[in-house]
């Protein structure tokens, strides 16, 4: 498979400004920037309502920032479209994990791949053959990215059938199948066991030197061995922004965790640092 | 030796979506031939019924099956394919041939068909069944209001159509039968059927049927993988917008006039039971609910007349009966009668496989 072609410009593949977004009365973002850099792991945490997810939503296009501006690669995006964003080499995972319920694993991951295609409606109409000559190419890179995640024995199977573990690696497929140069998870860890976190925190670092990472995560372990640099949110502001173990010693961090107290487990491993 | 080979004959005859479809077109063409050769001109007028019905229920299929859209008010699509084809045929019988003006039909109701569909692609669930069911009221209204044109209630009347010279020798060369009118019509609705869901299918193996099927899933999921869902959800309207308008050019040369009361509601929930009757995206399916929308209602009406009911309480057995029939295939199968099956089958092959239920109402889309 040939790779992506990649822009030249040497600074962050995505950048926000200055970012505000507000819902009625609550500040979901105030004033956030962050910049994420070529094959880094860009970690996002914050106690639940921190604007995690929103910030995510901005960078995707499904929330118009109120003020504040999003770069990628240098260039100034405005009233970015969601569907815009597969073409501009970003992709995400959701949250929930969205899998096309009625669809087998392997469409699913289609999907994915879609943007690598060009087959207008008409030569689908009249069943062109380059119409299906380009289905195989998806159907192949699809195919590849299930070989890489180790779940090709699922193709043909649709996502309710499969496990959850499974499940959340269709839906890390089908994000990978468009090829981004930056991809952005939310919470991937949730609902794996240790092991299997551990194996996504190989996945992650081995994703890299192909992409860009944005990584949301509630699981301070993972976030600490994956992550080159962490942007810390509460109430929607940037309280602090550093690599990892500038991180589990910053007292704002200790203290909006201990304060909150939404997740024990993390403040405990954010304040022994293991 | 001969096994490896015929094992790649069949291998090349089935690889592509369109060979495939072809290949199906040929073996449903031949047992058009076969059916209508055979029967009288009633049964002819019967099957010309359930062409123009399977070409409707095919559409609304992929718009309601494949892309989770719900229309109430496909009925009026078919009205303005119908009053398209009534308009030119009235005046000027013999100006266009038939083919032509079928397709000039569709156009007109592929310009309905975008109109709605952009409306409905910025409305959800509830409201874009509100928007199409006053829809489905308000076309035929507007050709009662405007007697002039669209003759008012009384509709406008069609000629018999002639059959081409070319095509009977055709019918004759092949089955040393004569066509009549009614048989021609047959013909010409069986035809446009076979053409259409083959295009159907062919888009629905497509990219673009992947594209409706993902949205119909999940929309914002769908937008992540950098799909128009706007775009697509009209595309999927105006396709099947096409469909019904096809279905209202042949219906209008079948009962040889376009009036209101032709167009009612009840057409447009018929569609729709059809289509769930069927199984909600398959296109086999949409055929065996036309037949079931074609031959139903006599079934049931003589039925009504053998257990002494009087005339009008038999015809109106039908829409109770159809009524009946949605409710206990929403409740007992909800995938439809093809869908059902289907999912049976693959439980067999894989019994740890759930089943695949059919949804009418696109997921809620949440965001979390
Ligand atoms: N669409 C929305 N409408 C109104 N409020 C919202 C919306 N999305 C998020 N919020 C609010 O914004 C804040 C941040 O939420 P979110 O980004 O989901 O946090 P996190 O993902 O960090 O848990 C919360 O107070 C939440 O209730
Ligand atoms: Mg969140």
């Amino acid at each position: 498979m040939t790779p992506p072609a990649r822009s030249n410009h040497a600074g962050p593949v995505f950048e926000m400004s200055d970012v505000a977004v507000s819902f009625g009365g609550i500040h979901a973002l105030s004033d956030v920037s962050l910049a994420v850099a070529p094959n880094h792991v860009l970690g996002v945490i914050g106690p639940n309502g921190a604007g995690k997810t929103t910030l995510f939503n901005v960078a995707c296009g499904f929330v118009q920032p109120n003020t504040g501006t999003l770069h990628r690669s240098g260039a100034l995006l405005t009233r970015l479209q969601p569907h815009q964003l597969a073409g501009l080499g970003i992709s995400r995972t959701l949250q929930g994990l969205g899998l096309f319920d009625r669809m087998t694993v392997l469409e699913n991951v289609m999907v994915g791949a879609d943007r690598h295609a060009g087959a207008g409606f008409f030569s689908g109409l009249l069943g062109l053959p380059q119409s299906s000559k380009e289905e195989a190419a998806l159907r192949g890179r699809a195919t590849a990215v299930l070989n890489e995640l180790h779940i090709e024995q699922y193709a043909a199977r649709f996502p309710a059938s499969l496990p959850y573990p499974i499940r959340k690696r269709v839906a890390l497929a089908r994000a990978l199948a468009s090829e981004p140069e930056l991809l952005l998870l939310d919470e991937p860890a949730s609902g794996l066991s240790s092991d299997e976190m551990s194996e996504l925190g190989e996945l992650i670092r081995g994703l890299v030197d192909r992409m860009a990472v944005m990584l949301v995560e509630h699981h301070m372990d993972l976030v600490m061995s994956v992550c080159d640099h962490i942007v810390v949110l509460d109430f929607g502001r940037v309280i602090a922004s550093g690599g990892p173990n500038e991180i589990r010693e910053n007292p704002a961090v200790l203290a909006a965790y201990l304060g909150n107290e939404v997740d024990d487990e993390s403040a405990r491993l954010a304040r022994t640092g293991s | 030796m001969s096994r490896i080979s015929s094992d790649s004959l069949k291998a090349r005859l089935l690889r592509t979506p369109l060979r495939r479809n072809i290949l199906g077109a040929l073996i449903g063409l031949v047992i058009v031939i076969a059916v209508l050769e055979s029967v009288g001109p009633f049964r002819q007028g019967q099957f010309a019924t359930m062409a123009y019905l399977g070409i409707a229920v095919g559409g609304l299929t992929v718009l309601t099956g494949l892309n989770g859209q719900l229309s109430l008010g496909h009925g009026a699509f078919m009205a303005v394919g119908a009053y398209t084809t009534a308009l030119i045929v009235h005046d000027a019988p013999k100006l266009l041939p038939l083919p032509v003006v079928m397709l000039l039909s569709m156009l007109a109701t592929v310009v309905v068909g975008a109109v709605v569909g952009l409306a409905a692609a910025r409305l959800h669930g509830p409201y874009i069944a509100g928007a199409t069911l006053a829809l489905a009221v308000a076309v035929p209204g507007i050709a009662s209001f405007f007697g002039d044109t669209f003759g008012g209630e009384q509709g406008l009347s069609v000629a018999q159509p002639t059959v081409p010279a070319w095509f009977a020798d055709a019918v004759y060369f092949l089955t040393a039968h004569d066509v009549s009118s009614s048989k021609y019509l047959a013909y010409l609705g069986w035809f446009g059927l076979i053409v259409t869901f083959v295009l159907l299918g062919n888009l629905s193996a497509s990219r673009m049927g992947r594209t409706w099927r993902a949205v119909r899933d999940d929309a914002v999921a769908a937008e992540i993988a950098g799909i128009n869902v706007g775009r697509a959800r009209v595309t999927a309207f105006v396709v099947s917008a096409a469909c019904a308008g096809l279905a209202g050019s042949v219906m209008v040369m079948v009962v040889r006039l376009a009036a209101p009361s032709g167009f009612t509601l009840t057409l447009s929930l018929s569609l729709l039971t059809a289509v769930v009757l069927g199984g909600l995206g398959s296109l086999v399916g949409a055929l065996i609910g036309a037949a079931l929308l074609t031959f139903l209602p006599q079934t049931i009406t003589g039925l009504g007349l053998s257990v002494g009911l009087s005339d009008l309480q038999s015809a109106q057995l039908a829409p109770f009966a159809y009524g009946l029939t949605l409710v206990l295939v929403i409740l007992l199968a909800p995938a439809g009668l093809v869908g059902t099956i289907r999912d049976a089958w693959h439980r067999r092959r894989s019994p740890d496989a759930p089943a695949i239920h059919h949804e009418l109402h696109p997921k809620q889309e949440t965001m979390q």
